[in-house]
């Protein structure tokens, strides 16, 4: 969460100690360190990446192709994305509120606020799930009101996005918070004083500063809402074709013993995630050019 | 357009940053607000630009209540410490920015935004770097941009934050200069914030002192510098000695010494501080005991047009340091040598009552 952008500010300087004699370790613990990073990376990471292609690919394409243009994992996507395609703008509204207000002024509760903005990190997701079913469920709080109106939420879609949209809460607003604190609001004071309405200061200075961020940001809600599990198995009620997403009838096939197909099914997941990757590398790059750009502004 | 403050107070918690501060900034003048950091001078500036509430007191500008008008109808322009620069755009569309953000029925055209840039990157004499972003310029022409887009809505008044503060001393020099010039042409009402102050008696033609939320004084450069009112003027404005004593006879008694100078309206007994600016003190080799501050010289430095003697003081004034300014003849006639021991007689003397003094030493 520290940022995209911290994470390439070491580049230089770590080349820089490297490359003198004075700073410079020796081999022997380079190769240890460098060991057992690439070891740890190889057996936790890489292999069981591979793993999912292999066990995906062992009955042959047919069986592959078969398993993903089944009815119930074509629902089972549909409802993955729809999730995160909800999850993501509100998200994305929300979060850019709530850093714009915590890094750009002082009000009372700012602290009650900023630890709100973690309790979906802290929370179990279980428990997040769990939370909405004593809330919505049938015998939940609002429950005999819902069933009255015939409006239903847990074992439905409206639970599962409810659940996504609370695990992917933070991570948006975390990204923001920090960068627009570093920003200050020199700017935006310059644009109110040269007569600039708020949307205008918005619009204009506060966005096209934290657009990499916030890109950063809607990538990884993205991915972690493709990708939740706990909170929406708790919400959902495994419905086949109705109220499964992509991890969930990966669960379902592997608990029928279809390993081929569940491998299948989760490769699809993998490369999701694998393109949410990559974007992000794009986005990181981007981010750390315009950080340094920023900081020849700042000297 | 002038500017008037009534009875501004502003608390930070349990800080005062101002404690009723009325000023009047007539038409057409630079003034600038002097004083260390903390004395509440920035605060003052921006709440004048409303970036900043006052909790209680008025803002005029033209005679008007501000109180209620929003930063971004007052029509001020300000420049900040740190430039401000919209980093993504260029220089260009940082000049054009308050135009292009009017309502539209005020809006001039693109053309006609295109047209006053250029003017305004002319005036500011940087019409070359229309295209670049912020980050390629450097300190000095950054501030420079921030002044023309400031200038470009044509505000009535011009508030600039530490202008300088950033940049190098020679750039700074430069800056000061031509920021008179801008002055001189636009007479645009301007007020700007600083701590340096040859930069406030340079560029202004009003200074304010300010100090802990007060105001100490206010005057020409050349009043404030010639007859300090308070000793925290004394040792904020230029190199200053002082002297801890009391009122004996017709004179001062500083110790084991004694100075020949009239007291003026201090009742006998009275502990007093006086000040001499280093020029004011000249040095005797051979005075007799009891007559002038007994001294130690420590360092002669004889590198400029005059020469600097630094002292120790001795007898009542032991662990004080003295600054004199002499020429380098009155230097080589009286053959002063490091480690000599001397006596520093004051040619003027400004006294203070010791309650006042306090805050003096903290000045500088």
């Amino acid at each position: 969460m520290a940022g995209a952008t911290t994470l390439h500010l070491g580049g230089d300087q770590a080349t820089r100690f490297e490359s003198r004699a004075a700073t410079r370790e020796t081999p022997l613990v380079k190769w240890l360190i460098l060991g057992t990073a690439l070891s740890f990376f190889t057996i936790f990471l890489l292999m069981p990446l591979i793993a999912v292609f292999i066990e995906a690919l062992r009955k042959g394409w047919e069986t592959y192709a078969t398993a993903l243009i089944d009815p119930d994992a074509l629902s089972a996507l549909r409802l993955t994305l729809l999730a995160a395609v909800i999850a993501l703008p509100l998200n994305l509204v929300f979060g850019v509120c709530a850093a714009w207000a915590i890094a750009k002024f002082e009000f009372r509760g700012k602290h009650f606020l900023i630890t709100l903005i973690d309790l979906p990190f802290s929370v179990s997701p279980v428990i997040a799930g769990l939370i909405y079913v004593l809330v919505f469920g049938a015998q939940g709080w609002f429950g005999p009101w819902l069933s009255e109106h015939d409006v239903k939420i847990i074992f439905a879609v409206p639970g599962i996005v409810l659940a996504t949209v609370f695990v992917t809460f933070p991570f948006i607003a975390r990204e923001l918070i920090p960068l627009m604190q570093a920003q200050g609001k020199e700017e935006e004071e310059a644009a109110i004083v040269l007569g600039a309405n708020g949307l205008q200061t918005f619009w204009h200075v506060t966005l096209p500063n934290i657009k990499w961020g916030l890109l950063y940001g809607v990538i990884l809600t993205n991915a972690r809402a493709m990708g939740e599990f706990g909170a929406v198995s708790v919400v959902s009620g495994h419905i086949r074709g109705e109220t499964n997403t992509l991890p969930l009838h990966v669960e379902i096939l592997y608990n029928e013993y279809q390993f081929a197909a569940a491998f299948a099914v989760a490769s699809l997941l993998a490369l999701l995630a694998l393109v949410t990757l990559g974007i992000k590398t794009w986005v990181e790059h981007r981010a750390a050019v315009a950080y340094r750009n920023s900081q020849d502004d700042a000297s | 357009m002038s500017i008037q403050v009534r009875n501004i107070q502003k608390q930070f918690g349990a800080f005062t940053a101002l404690d009723d501060i009325s000023l009047d900034f007539p038409t057409g003048e630079l003034v600038a607000l002097l004083g260390p950091s903390g004395c509440g001078k920035t605060t003052l500036l921006r709440i004048i630009a409303g970036l900043e509430q006052a909790d209680s007191g008025q803002v005029l500008l033209d005679g008007e209540d501000a109180s209620g008008t929003h930063v971004r109808d007052r029509q001020v322009g300000f420049v900040f410490q740190h430039y401000a620069l919209f980093r993504h755009m260029t220089v260009f569309d940082n000049v054009a920015f308050g135009m292009r953000m009017k309502p539209r029925r005020e809006r001039p055209s693109e053309k006609q935004i295109a047209q006053k840039v250029h003017e305004l990157l002319n005036l500011v004499q940087l019409d070359w770097l229309a295209d670049r972003f912020p980050s390629q310029l450097s300190g000095g022409q950054r501030q420079r941009i921030a002044l023309a887009r400031a200038l470009a809505v044509e505000p009535r008044v011009l508030l600039l934050d530490e202008p300088f503060g950033a940049l190098d001393a020679k750039v700074r020099k430069e800056l000061r200069r031509w920021l008179r010039k801008l002055h001189d042409d636009l007479h645009i009402t301007s007020i700007f914030v600083t701590h340096d102050q040859e930069e406030a008696l340079e560029v202004a033609d009003r200074v304010v002192l300010m100090n802990h939320g007060h105001v100490e004084q206010i005057g020409t450069p050349e009043e404030v510098y010639r007859h300090p009112a308070t000793p925290f003027v004394y040792g904020f404005l230029g190199a200053v000695n002082f002297f801890h004593g009391r009122v004996e006879g017709d004179g001062l008694r500083v110790g084991d010494d004694h100075l020949n100078h009239a007291a003026g309206s201090f009742g006998q007994g009275a502990e007093v501080v006086a000040f001499a600016r280093p020029h004011e003190l000249d040095i005797v080799v051979d005075g007799a005991a009891g007559q002038g501050i007994a001294a130690r010289i420590s360092r002669i430095l004889a590198f400029g047009v005059t020469a600097r003697v630094e002292l120790d003081g001795l007898n009542g004034a032991t662990g004080q340091h003295f600054e004199v300014e002499l020429t380098r003849e009155r230097v080589s006639e009286l053959s002063l040598e490091e480690g000599q021991s001397v006596r520093l007689l004051p040619s003027r003397l400004s006294i203070f009552e010791q309650s006042h003094a306090a805050t003096a030493g903290a000045g500088k």
